[in-house]
């Protein structure tokens, strides 16, 4: 997954202090001189067979899931409006508001990668409308979530680094309401349309991909403001309420699951064991989120599907620090961890390995 | 100067996988297509410099263990961002029950 990079940031753009969270400043100079930027990272060992089974693709699992989304998302639209004006109304626009604001992130994501069918239009499908959803460019997304795979939480390289340090917690907070990516995101896909690439888009996305960038961003554009007409000319909020706005009003299960994906742990380290988590959770949530709270086995080895994670998991548990076990966990570990990296910006949690498995790969001078 | 040279026994590769192959001072890609037929490319993904034979080979293609980037094992054409290079090919052949490629030596 995915935030938007804005989240706990000091600044859009994300200038702190000690810190130059930007793609194009100090600590991206730095992270290449000191060979952090596009390292060899840790991976823990795993026979080939049984990798190359884990790594096979599906349609099936995808199609199912996918079909129960769509058909969720019929379903509470069709109550939202029907109980229109009514309290009736609102259990649906609840369970539209996730499948819509938060859904959409992991099966862009998943989709984005390529492994979440097996035959690769369906993949494409997907991803565009997700795209479309969770108001990211198709194309300068898939630039940007390759950066975070090839320097995940390295300061000044990864594009999508959701708490910065010092932390803004009010800025944290507030990701919970939607609000702030919305208007980030709004603000990127305005400037993209009108044909402007920033300076950090400029170095993740390759040049001759910059014109199908804006393309993209009209074409979302005009959507949006086909629906807002349509709630213009109909004087009604349901236009809106069926697109764009689930992205804030349904946008907090999406910052509830991602937040902790590596909030609370160390920058600049080649080992994902140190820098992302990995979550036990409730199915539902899992059902939404597509198994990405295996977080450090996804980033360890994209390429395995959402559907084969937890085989995944079993496969290389020996070798991680213990996953959280709930949600709830996770935040009680993350959250005085965030805290004290408002005084302490250097400040991250370091979980015990289990005894099977191998030492931490460590950067020399960083972590 | 280029040769043939031998890489391994035929049956040491599935059909529809891949192994790393390096030789004098290069590495290589070597796959059986899901029909058996042998194909080399080189070994280093063009986006990010990883080793293929890490990766997935689905159908025609291989998949790069990195960032899902593809490209045709017949031809190297680059087939999925965030790949946009070409990769470069060479022959193969099997002889003896030998996977053989042409490379230079
Ligand atoms: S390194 Fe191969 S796709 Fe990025």
């Amino acid at each position: 997954m995915v935030m938007t990079a804005e989240p706990g940031g000091t600044e859009p753009g994300g200038t702190a202090p000690g810190r130059d969270y930007a793609l194009t400043g100090r600590d991206a100079v730095r992270a290449r001189e000191t060979g952090l930027a596009n390292a060899d990272w840790y991976r823990t060992e795993i026979p080939r067979k049984t990798l190359k089974a884990l790594m096979q693709r599906r349609d099936g699992p995808a199609l199912r899931d996918t079909a129960l989304w769509f058909a969720l998302l019929g379903l509470s639209a069709w109550g939202g409006i029907a109980f229109w004006g009514t309290w009736a109304a609102v259990p649906f626009w609840l369970v539209y508001g996730v499948l819509y604001g938060s859904a959409c992130d992991s099966r862009w994501h998943e989709a984005g990668h390529g492994t979440a069918f097996r035959t690769d239009w369906m993949n494409d499908a997907v991803y565009q409308i997700a795209s479309f959803m969770v108001m990211r460019n198709p194309v300068s997304w898939r630039w940007s979530h390759a950066r975070h795979h090839t320097d995940t939480i390295i300061v000044g390289r990864d594009p999508e680094i959701a708490c910065m340090r010092p932390p803004n917690l009010w800025r944290l907070l507030l990701a919970y309401g939607g609000i702030l990516d919305m208007i980030h995101s709004a603000r990127v896909l305005v400037l993209n349309a009108a044909g402007h690439l920033s300076d950090a888009e400029k170095d993740y996305i390759p040049e001759s991909e910059w014109p199908r960038a804006i393309r993209a961003a009209r074409v979302h554009m005009a959507i949006y403001a086909a629906t807002l007409l349509a709630a213009i000319a109909g004087q009604s909020w349901i236009p809106l309420m069926l697109i764009g706005l689930p992205r804030i009003y349904g946008a907090w299960h999406m910052v509830m699951t991602g937040l902790i994906q590596h909030c609370g742990l160390a920058e600049n380290v080649i080992d994902h064991r140190l820098n992302s988590r990995t979550v036990y959770m409730n199915p539902v949530s899992r059902w939404i989120y597509w198994n990405m709270n295996y977080h450090v086995e996804h980033h360890m080895f994209p390429m395995v599907p959402y559907h084969a994670l937890p085989a995944l998991h079993a496969a290389l548990k020996h070798d991680l620090p213990p996953a959280n076990t709930s949600i709830w966990d996770a935040y009680a570990e993350a959250i005085p961890a965030v805290l004290r990296q408002v005084t302490d910006p250097d400040h991250a949690v370091r979980k015990p390995l289990p005894p099977t498995a191998r030492p931490y790969k460590e950067v020399p001078g960083h972590g | 100067m280029a040769d043939w040279v031998r890489v391994c026994p035929l049956d040491e590769i599935d059909p529809e996988d891949v192994i790393r192959f390096d030789h004098a001072g290069r590495t290589y890609a070597v796959y059986r297509a899901e029909d058996g037929t042998p194909f080399a490319t080189d070994g280093l993904c063009t986006h990010e410099q990883v080793h293929l034979a890490d990766g997935l080979v689905l159908g025609d293609a291989i998949e790069c263990p990195k960032h899902n980037g593809r490209f045709n094992i017949r031809t190297g054409a680059a087939l999925r961002a965030p790949v946009c290079v070409d990769l470069r090919t060479w022959p193969a052949r099997v002889t003896d029950g030998h996977i053989e490629i042409e490379i230079p030596t």
